[in-house]
């Protein structure tokens, strides 16, 4: 059986998962005296809620539902893992976003627990004393912490549009000291996987993706931002596996980047039966109609948004109305168009240039899709610029 | 002998930051230089690609104030292209706009500025009565402050305490430092709201997200309009904008208003947030608008702390230059003829105080050279402070009927006088104060939107783009951290020169051609620091200003163009309120 590109027996999986649990269950844990259960137990939650939410995450990872109390018990050795947090070229958005997942959730919970050692937006500690929680935990947890990069990283002989700390090192410097003795690297947001908005054309700063400055595998969790969802199940998945997660063409996580926001769209009827808005605030768009005419990028663009949206699931771009503008495929902005028309050049497949990520979903879909594109196509590039009411 | 502290980072904060500062023996601040160490340079990529792109790589200018580029940047297309919005995409950009003030208000209080004023560790020593008993002089209706709830709070933190680490992200701070002035009740108190302020901005966040698709970075404005007309045309949806926005409302007034209140009363006598301002220059613009004929703020220029002239603010007058900047400008230029390339010089080999108050080597700032990724900009050859107290003053000097009245209110219940507004405290209480407008008077424009929805339905004006002509406009105004301006020209239907005036720019720019100082560097100037090695003081300051790094170092010249040549429409100066 092929799970998540492992090919596996449930049981041979549950198994694996068991010993994983057992080996994190020996590490030592970073704090003894606050066991997670009570502190679960203490923020109001039940056993209920727990296993509520640790359904959730294993739902969200595509694992049958006879994983949920492995999941739970996951959840349990979690404070074996500390985190460090490392901000470079970036607007802090990632950071905001992992903070809308605050108290009082069960995420957030797993996060106070899992001892953030160092994360310079909320650390309360600044000057020398932040740079030496940095290097103590860097020490102290050596090839035990998971590293979170937030931001692109300035290279090349601009690499010093960056510096960090009373030494003036430089961010890529410390990104690389970090990377070295991580256990695990996550680059959080599509700036640390791709470069990013200031590696879009002429990238005045050089900025790169974390990816290129280490040699180290890292796992890229691309969006602007991620939402919290994906943050935090990237995180659950290590804990779990172990390993790296089964991962796509630009290193992004199967679980959640698999599938086409166009694939599982809210709006994915009206795109069938041919029902378009035309213009922004037209009856088609009251009506929830369909968005590729007016430039949405769902079908070029891998994440699970469609399923998951964001801020606790109140919304997603797709509907309010605006579509999607392909935020987690690498250089988007310089590869997506015009954000409010549909790509005439392009179609259904070639964000990954027809070597596809998921070949076979692929061909399916084209055949309907293409004829639907290239006939719209043209319609639609006239009818951007031109006034209805003309 | 002076000694020279350095800063750097400075956490808690959007972006990235470093404070230095030489100290005399007596401890007190002799000169002080701020400098942004972080570059990306969004203006450049802005360039040469479609108008309608643009606002939302603007918008990735910072991720905590989400939305107010996004804003400014799309109020700046349509204003070149001459474009008037439908009411209802006008009244849904407020209140998209009154979310983020709310949460960028309430966040940067309670996470990012709070523990600057509540000593977490001096919570242990509460006695739970007597702190539930001190909650209710701030508010009848305190939140979050039964003895049980304390309770909870007070196991918390003492967890937090035994942590091996020390507190996790609270560890190796500055606690039972001599300038922290609340009681141990007081302190239980503020950190009982810093927790409940948790999931308040949760909840913020999703108000904007109810419009916007989501938050961080909100995605439903478009040049000409907004796209969420499903939402605001689903009554189940606007209700649920509305009960959120009333829970908020309730934790401004019983939470934050009171714990400002509690924190003025104990620190009006605390010098180093008593200590006069280094400039005393304010600037805001109009913004807010809630109904056809009224914004909640206003615009005008206040000088030398006088409150009885309010001048008409002039945007000609506004320049830049980047003599002490790391940019290929030796000499000081007119902001639009300035070059577009960075010229980074870094920093120097020195010395300065270690964390154990020993000298150790350091790199330091050149303060006769280059030292900072942010311009100097000037009003009128002046420096000036942007914000949401500058945004207040200028409204009450004004004799706006709802800011006099909230401010003489607090005032009065502060016991403490106008003039107690130009400081470190006031700049504080200035944030609260614009929150509390928001908390108070926002809901109107929510009001007017439910009316004009019976009789009007549009929310997106149609336009056309003409590839043979040239176009100019400007988005301004009032966001969380000051006032902020967009400036863009469209030629060949692309974007052809493109520049961002930011709030923190204003605020914490290095020093100008002829040495005078910006708000940041002023204000550090002349304070009392207890304990060299502990620069809580130096922090408090920065912090109050609310810093966003990222917005304040993106900026950078477009070639030849001089600021004359932008010229507003008074028409559609209308527009730049929304």
């Amino acid at each position: 059986m092929v799970l998540n590109g492992i090919d596996e027996s449930y049981d041979t999986l549950h198994n694996k998962f068991k010993d994983r649990i057992e080996y994190l269950e020996n590490l030592p844990k970073i704090d003894e005296k606050r066991p997670i259960e009570d502190v679960i137990k203490e923020s109001g939650f039940g056993r209920r809620d727990f296993l509520k939410w640790a359904g959730a995450i294993t739902a969200m990872l595509s694992l049958p539902s006879t994983f949920t109390p492995l999941m739970a018990d996951a959840i349990k050795v979690a404070d074996r893992l500390p985190i460090i947090w490392l901000h470079m070229a970036e607007c802090t958005g990632c950071t905001e976003s992992l903070l809308r997942s605050a108290n009082p959730t069960i995420d957030s919970l797993i996060f106070d627990h899992i001892s953030l050692e160092y994360q310079e937006t909320i650390m309360t500690a600044a000057g020398w004393q932040a740079e030496e929680n940095l290097e103590n935990a860097m020490k102290k947890y050596k090839d035990r912490y998971i590293l979170m990069v937030e931001g692109g990283i300035p290279s090349a002989d601009t690499e010093h549009y960056l510096t960090i700390g009373g030494h003036g090192k430089t961010g890529k410097a410390t990104a690389q000291e970090a990377s070295e003795n991580a256990a695990v690297i996550f680059a959080i947001g599509t700036c640390s996987a791709f470069g990013g908005v200031q590696a879009a054309s002429p990238n005045p700063s050089n900025a790169v993706s974390l990816s290129e400055v280490t040699d180290r595998t890292v796992i890229n969790v691309p969006g602007c931002p991620p939402s919290e969802k994906n943050i935090v199940g990237t995180l659950m998945h290590y804990l779990l596996y172990g390993t790296l997660p089964a991962l796509d063409v630009y290193n992004r996580p199967k679980w959640a980047y698999r599938l086409r926001i166009h694939d599982l769209c809210e709006r994915r009827g009206h795109f069938d039966a041919g029902e378009f808005v035309e213009q922004f605030g037209d009856e088609g768009a009251k009506d929830g109609y369909c968005l590729y005419k007016v430039g949405c990028k769902g079908p070029y663009t891998f994440n699970n948004c469609s399923k998951q949206k964001f801020n606790q699931g109140t919304s997603w771009p797709v509907q309010a109305g605006f579509g999607c503008m392909g935020c987690s495929e690498p250089d988007f902005w310089d590869t997506m168009g015009t954000v409010n028309e549909p790509l005439s050049d392009k179609l259904y497949n070639t964000t990954f240039g027809g070597m596809g990520a998921d070949a076979t979903a692929d061909r399916i879909g084209l055949t309907l899709l293409t004829a639907t594109a290239v006939g719209i196509a043209g319609h639609a590039a006239i009818s951007a610029y031109k006034n209805p009411k003309e | 002998m002076s000694k020279r502290v350095v800063v750097d980072p400075i956490t808690r904060i959007e972006g990235h930051l470093r404070a230095e500062v030489i100290v005399n023996d007596d401890g007190v601040v002799e000169d002080a230089f701020v400098s942004s160490t972080l570059w990306r340079g969004l203006e450049v990529i802005a360039k040469g690609r479609d108008p309608r792109n643009v606002p939302l790589i603007m918008q990735r200018i910072c991720g905590v104030c989400t939305y107010s580029h996004y804003l400014k940047s799309t109020m700046a297309m349509e204003d070149a292209l001459g474009i008037k919005i439908p009411y209802n995409a006008e009244l849904v950009r407020t209140l998209m706009d009154a979310a983020l003030f709310l949460h960028d208000h309430v966040v940067h209080f309670y996470h990012l500025h709070g523990v600057d004023w509540i000593d977490i560790v001096s919570a242990l020593d509460a006695d739970l009565e007597k702190a539930s008993k001190e909650a209710f002089k701030y508010s009848d209706n305190p939140i979050g402050t039964g003895v049980n709830e304390l309770k909870k709070v007070k196991e918390t933190v003492a967890k937090f305490a035994s942590h091996p680490q020390g507190l996790g992200p609270f560890a190796n701070a500055y606690w039972g430092h001599s300038t922290y002035k609340l009681t141990p009740e007081q302190n239980l108190i503020g950190l009982a709201h810093y927790l409940k302020a948790l999931e308040m901005q949760r909840i913020i966040a999703q108000m904007q997200a109810i419009f916007g698709g989501k938050n961080p970075h909100p995605q439903s404005l478009v040049v000409g309009g907004v796209t969420c007309v499903m939402d605001i045309l689903d009554p189940a949806r606007m209700s649920e904008f509305m009960v959120k926005f009333k829970k908020v409302q309730n934790f401004v007034h019983n939470a934050y208003y009171a714990d400002i209140l509690m924190a003025a009363k104990m620190y009006k006598t605390e010098p180093s947030v008593m200590k006069p301002m280094g400039v005393k220059n304010f600037m805001a613009f109009d913004s807010m608008k809630v109904s056809r004929d009224e914004s909640l703020f206003d615009s005008g220029i206040i000088m030398n702390g006088d409150l009885s002239k309010v001048f008409d603010l002039d945007i000609s007058k506004i320049t830049e230059e980047a003599t002490h900047s790391w940019y290929k400008d030796d000499e000081p230029l007119h902001p639009y003829d300035g070059k577009t390339e960075g010229n980074y010089t870094g920093f120097v080999d020195g010395e300065s105080i270690g964390p154990d108050g020993n000298i150790i080597h350091s790199k330091n700032i050149d303060p006769k050279g280059k030292y900072s990724w942010i311009k100097s900009p000037r009003y009128d050859g002046n420096p000036m402070e942007v914000g949401p107290l500058a945004s207040i003053l200028v409204s009450y000097a004004k004799g706006n009927k709802k800011v006099v009245k909230i401010v003489d209110d607090f005032l009065g219940k502060a016991d403490i006088p106008a003039s107690a507004l130009f400081s470190t405290l006031g700049r504080t209480a200035g944030r609260m104060l614009q929150a509390k407008l928001i908390a108070d008077y926002g809901l109107i424009a929510f009001d007017s939107l439910i009316e004009n929805l019976k009789v009007d339905q549009e929310t997106c004006a149609t336009y056309t783009i003409d590839k043979d002509k040239e176009y100019k406009g400007v988005g301004m105004g009032d966001v969380p951290r000051g006032m902020l301006s967009h400036w863009v020209r469209i030629k060949n239907g692309v974007v052809s020169n493109y520049q961002a005036v930011v709030p923190s720019t204003w605020n914490a720019g290095p020093i100008d051609s002829k040495g005078v100082k910006g708000p940041y560097e002023a204000d550090l100037v002349g304070l009392k620091i207890a304990d060299i090695t502990q620069p809580l003081e130096i922090i408090r300051i920065i912090h109050s200003y609310d810093p966003c790094i990222a917005c304040a170092v993106h900026v950078m010249d477009t070639k030849g163009n001089k600021l004359s040549e932008y010229k507003v429409d008074p028409l559609y100066g209308g527009v730049c309120s929304v």
